[in-house]
């Protein structure tokens, strides 16, 4: 009998709330999270609407010290691993601290300080750099303060897989503990990306929505006027944890990660291939790794992003993998109020998985006002639904082709 | 603000201590927990307030507050 793995702390700062908490409540009152750019002046840019958080006091998190020499995407995963070690009532001492890992995924990592320490370089020269650029720029460092502050000695990385990579963590945590390398994970992800670079740059690609007007309504996953995604920032922490450990200590357990699938489309650097077969494969992959079939499935947190492509071709791909099912699955993209938190993403959609089969609400997608006809699966449409959940499946996928999928069952279910 | 002062403000400010630890005998690897990298990001901030550049061998001599101040000084900053 394989080693079975729980979900025992949760930890969240998002576009809609800075906490797990705050940020569920705005989902079930279907709120959006989208406003005007605030971080920089977005005046030439096509896009001038994203996800910031709003009232986050880094100062609860770090020093004023750390806090110069972090960047944000360190310091939202900080933030998000200190509220799931404290849901987890987590305590790591003496030989434990071995077998207590940390994978925390970023898809762009420090692009801010990139950019401002380019900026330092023109203006004054290279000896005015930060002797802490290196450090904040490197992807894994969000990962890295996090072993540091918990004392987390056991297996550590950091999936770089674009918009997937958060769920690539939590499922890569997963199979460690499941394979018996690890008892209990940090695992997650978080990005800090609303930059004139990330912005400029996606903008290029004509992959954000440029409903300036009207921010909350700019991401609309499924609907037939949708225009791109909206960029959004935070992270999503989760303390994963072998069954027997949790019950062991008597922590209380919001669910049970039952599978994870990843596969490569093969196919293009940024699109998706009609159908998205890649996809569709990787939720075969994921209910084989959980032993399920596709009709234990109740709910697909979608990848949902808003863009034309992505939804018409993961509605296409839902059908190919679950077939008559797909018509009694509930499917709706959260990505229509937080905005797409690119290697955060999967890991606060797996923690808003989780929610929705502890309270029996699935959230909705909003904004879902004329469905697109070649959108035509149950999305929850703007407003939120009571129901039992005992399954659901999270849909990431990402630049490079890849594929990310994890499906949390009911605890005991 | 004197020269001393102002060192300490920045000292305080840069490696979060207290003005009670920033005596002139403080060293700020083994009596303010800086490490190396502390060390040249306070250098920095020590030549972008005074207008000054410090070479890497003046800097290689510099191990407590009070050789910063006595540096300050040998340049004619006051």
């Amino acid at each position: 009998m394989s080693r079975r793995v729980v979900v025992t702390g949760l930890g969240a700062v998002t576009p809609v709330g800075n906490s797990v908490g705050e940020s569920w409540e705005a989902l079930c009152s279907g709120r959006s999270g989208i406003g005007p750019i605030t971080k920089f002046d977005a005046a030439a840019f096509d896009t001038r609407i994203a996800g910031e958080l709003k009232g986050f006091d880094p100062i609860r998190y770090v020093t004023k010290k750390e806090q110069r020499r972090y960047d944000n995407f360190i310091i939202f995963a900080l933030a998000a691993a200190e509220e799931a070690a404290a849901d987890a009532a987590l305590s790591i001492v003496g030989p434990e601290a071995e077998r207590t890992g940390v994978i925390i995924a970023s898809a762009i990592g420090g692009v801010e300080t990139i950019e401002t320490e380019k900026e330092a370089i023109l203006a004054g020269g290279p000896r005015k750099m930060s002797v802490f650029a290196i450090p904040a720029v490197l992807a894994n460092l969000a990962a890295g303060h996090v072993s540091i502050r918990f004392g987390a000695k056991g297996p550590i990385s950091c999936p770089v897989t674009a918009c997937a990579a958060g769920t690539c963590a939590i499922g890569d945590a997963f199979h460690l503990i499941r394979c018996g390398r690890a008892d209990v994970m940090f695992a997650g992800g978080t990005d800090a990306a609303i930059t004139p670079m990330s912005i400029g740059g996606f903008n290029r690609m004509r992959a954000l929505s440029v409903r300036n007007d009207e921010p909350a309504k700019a991401s609309r996953p499924f609907d037939r006027d949708r225009d791109g995604f909206v960029l959004g920032e935070g992270a999503g922490v989760v303390i994963l944890e072998e069954m027997q450990h949790a019950l062991n200590r008597g922590a209380r357990i919001h669910a049970e990660v039952a599978g994870y699938g990843s596969t490569a489309d093969a196919f293009h650097m940024a699109a998706p291939p009609p159908g998205h077969e890649g996809a569709a494969r990787c939720m075969k992959v994921a209910l084989d790794d959980a032993g399920m079939r596709p009709e234990d499935i109740d709910c697909i947190n979608a990848h949902g992003t808003s863009t034309p492509l992505n939804d018409a071709y993961e509605t296409q791909a839902i059908k190919a993998a679950f077939g008559s099912h797909s018509r009694s699955l509930a499917v709706p993209s959260t990505k229509s109020m937080t905005g797409h938190l690119l290697g955060a993403t999967g890991a606060v959609e797996a923690i808003f998985s989780v929610r929705s089969i502890e309270e029996g609400i699935v959230p909705p997608t909003i904004n879902l006002d004329h469905p697109d006809p070649e959108c035509n699966l149950d999305y929850v449409p703007n407003t939120a639904r009571r129901r039992a959940v005992r399954t659901v499946m999270s849909n990431t996928f990402g630049f490079g082709g890849v594929n990310a999928v994890l499906i949390l069952k009911k605890f005991g279910g | 603000m004197t020269l001393e002062e102002k060192v300490i403000a920045i000292i305080m400010e840069q490696l979060e201590v207290t003005k009670e630890e920033c005596k002139p005998e403080a060293a700020f690897i083994e009596d303010l927990g800086a490490d190396s990298l502390d060390l040249v990001e306070l250098i920095m901030e020590m030549e972008e307030n005074f207008g000054l550049q410090i070479s890497d061998d003046d800097l290689a001599k510099i191990r407590t507050i009070g050789d910063v101040i006595a540096y300050m000084k040998s340049k004619g900053i006051s």
